[in-house]
């Protein structure tokens, strides 16, 4: 505490003596202050220049792909071989697999992720909940690297035992472990939400003789909603640009179909592998996976701005 | 709007308290479900990797040859990037947090800034690997140098540094800025000895969290091109690099048993690495807390 005193009394009597002189001190000290400002505002501008960045380096490059390929081929084609002699430019296979992907995923988080919310705002005690909300964080900062690997080399094999036509890449194994990658996410979002729902809700519902299931399934979790919502669909945004995971369990081939317990290709996959090979650059090959980053940088922006619309109106909503 | 349905029979009473007690029962068993996964997924890395680590591990390049592969490379590319980034995103992001907080004009220019910095905490890491391959390693000319993929991971963790330096600067009570100006200090200067003083563990934590993150990021890494088989070390911001997880990938990417175990033990030491900064930043947390009052 004594520090916190010192320090403002410090810096306050040397500026006292920088501030009261008159003439090129105090001139100085202004060109100075000035100069601080714009060295920090150029700081906060940089977050501007990377959209800028973002969108220019995209739109440029899928333009000059757009050139070569209709716009109509691209988003409504069915065949995704750009990579071989004979050359097939339609991203619905890879939005297929990107779909099936992120709907295991949301098998899988939105219930336990749920459930979670709900037992963790309602149901623990408080002591219960400081020591596992942090535990459950922990999945949240697991490089998606070892997640592949968990899915590959641990949920696979026991998938081919229970389902033998299982492939050694497959939708299911990935799409499980991602599901449990962003469980921490959705859980906190919607426990958020959970807990903003006003107490005397709860209390109205338990005098009118409800038990404690029905005010939490009847009463909480319906005005609840809007955030739910929300942490729905920024885990499905999420689920849609995870990349490694796909990369390493769910395989390398564009396929349409839902046929989980097979092998598919991600848009976020897609662009892993051509990085990895050895495609020239300034050639189409190349030019696509800005064409497919594009469509996969829309798809989670619309995402991510609806659910931040969601996660507003419920804190709106209560206060 | 709540229907409680007949009250009363006493077959209805019991079978209320049977459908509380089961979801009270299925909302825990969903929390301890993602417990028990992390417990699993730790085991099994640990009982696939452990034994891969040793002296040898961490001084071999890697190589065709799974036992006399090693990390390297690997572990000096990530240092090499971890202290690039560190260097770039710390100043920015901080810079960017003090505008925000301490100086911006309540204007829309402000507001675009704000929400320009939530969004772009939301874009797919890969999106910033094709920003980064196309302003970085093309348009700038600075190849796939382990320069070029520290300014990438430098934008990609912008956002979390600046999120959490401006709640570490929102915490600064206002009695502190007024007492501060009340002495006659300018605006820098009451920035810069009373509120980052102040504010400094909070945006330490917060950097440390945000540089973790950068430590297992992959995808961006690979996209602008890092190479996965790097055997020399890293001498200056030009050169060629590997990281950790993406030399982890391309063990996993193998066929071979021999080299599964090897990436198990390469997530044994990167999930050491990311345990250490992490409890730099707990540490760093808990100090902060006590000293409050």
């Amino acid at each position: 505490m004594s520090e916190m005193i010192q320090a403002p009394r410090r810096g306050g009597v040397e500026a006292l003596g920088d501030l009261t002189s008159r003439g090129p001190a105090r001139k100085r000290r202004a060109i100075i202050e000035r100069a601080i400002q714009a060295v920090l505002f150029a700081c906060a501008a940089i977050s501007i220049l990377t959209t800028f960045g973002i969108v220019a380096t995209l739109l440029g490059e899928t333009i000059q792909f757009l050139r070569q390929v209709s716009i109509v081929e691209f988003l409504t084609g069915t065949r995704w071989t750009p990579l071989f002699a004979s050359k097939h430019f339609g991203v619905l296979p890879l939005v297929n697999g990107t779909i099936a992907v992120a709907f295991v995923a949301m098998v899988v988080a939105l219930p336990v992720g749920i459930l979670t919310a709900i037992f963790l705002s309602e149901y623990a005690p408080t002591r219960f909940r400081s020591v596992l909300k942090p535990i459950l964080e922990v999945l949240a900062g697991i490089p998606t690297v070892v997640y592949g690997y968990f899915a590959l080399l641990f949920i696979t094999p026991i998938l081919r035992e229970i389902f033998p036509q299982t492939g050694i890449f497959n939708v299911a194994s990935a799409g499980i472990v991602m599901g449990f990658m962003i469980l921490p996410m959705m859980a906190s979002i919607s426990e958020d939400a959970l807990r903003a729902v006003p107490s005397g809700l709860r209390e109205g519902a338990y005098a009118l003789g409800a038990t404690k299931y029905q005010t939490v399934t009847r009463v909480v979790v319906p005005g609840a909603l809007s955030g739910i919502l929300a942490a729905v669909i920024l885990s499905i945004s999420r689920a849609i640009g995870e990349t490694m995971i796909v990369a390493i369990a769910a395989g390398l081939q564009p396929k349409m179909g839902f046929n989980l317990l097979q092998s598919m290709e991600t848009m976020t996959a897609y662009i892993v592998q051509v990085s990895l090979g050895d495609t020239p650059q300034d050639t189409i090959e190349f030019q696509t996976i800005f064409a497919v980053g594009t469509l996969l940088f829309l798809m989670t922006f619309v995402m991510n701005v609806v659910s931040d619309w969601l996660v507003r109106r419920f804190r709106e909503a209560y206060e | 709007m709540i229907t409680l349905g007949e009250t009363g029979t006493r077959f209805h009473t019991i079978y209320r308290r049977v459908v509380g007690r089961g979801f009270a029962t299925a909302t825990l068993t969903a929390t301890l479900l993602g417990v028990v996964m992390l417990a699993v997924l730790m085991f099994d890395v640990f009982r696939d990797g452990a034994h891969e680590v040793d002296g040898d591990f961490l001084t071999s390049y890697p190589s065709r040859f799974p036992e006399k592969s090693g990390l390297r490379s690997a572990l000096l590319g990530t240092a090499w990037m971890l202290g690039l980034t560190a260097a770039m995103a710390f100043p920015i992001g901080v810079g960017a947090a003090i505008y925000m907080e301490e100086y911006a004009p309540n204007n829309w220019l402000t507001r675009v800034i704000q929400i320009n910095i939530a969004n772009l905490a939301g874009v797919p890491s890969v999106v910033y690997g094709l920003l980064g391959l196309g302003v970085f390693v093309r348009a700038m000319e600075l190849g796939r140098s382990v320069l070029a993929g520290s300014m990438t991971m430098s934008l990609l963790i912008l956002p979390l540094i600046i999120v959490a330096s401006r709640e570490a600067i929102r915490a600064v009570p206002d009695s502190l800025r007024e007492a501060s100006l009340a002495l006659g200090a300018s605006r820098w200067q009451m920035v810069s000895r009373t509120v980052l003083p102040s504010a400094m563990p909070g945006i330490l934590t917060g950097t440390i969290l945000a540089l973790s993150r950068a430590i297992g990021e992959t995808a961006p890494l690979i996209t602008i091109g890092a190479l996965t088989y790097i055997a020399f070390d890293p001498q200056g911001p030009m050169d060629l690099f590997t990281v950790l997880p993406i030399q982890i990938f391309n063990w996993v990417s193998l066929p071979q048993k021999e080299f599964h175990s090897l990436a198990a033990g390469g997530i044994v030491v990167l999930l050491v690495v990311l345990l250490l900064s992490n409890s730099v930043a707990i540490l760093i947390r808990n100090r902060f807390e006590r000293r409050r009052y």
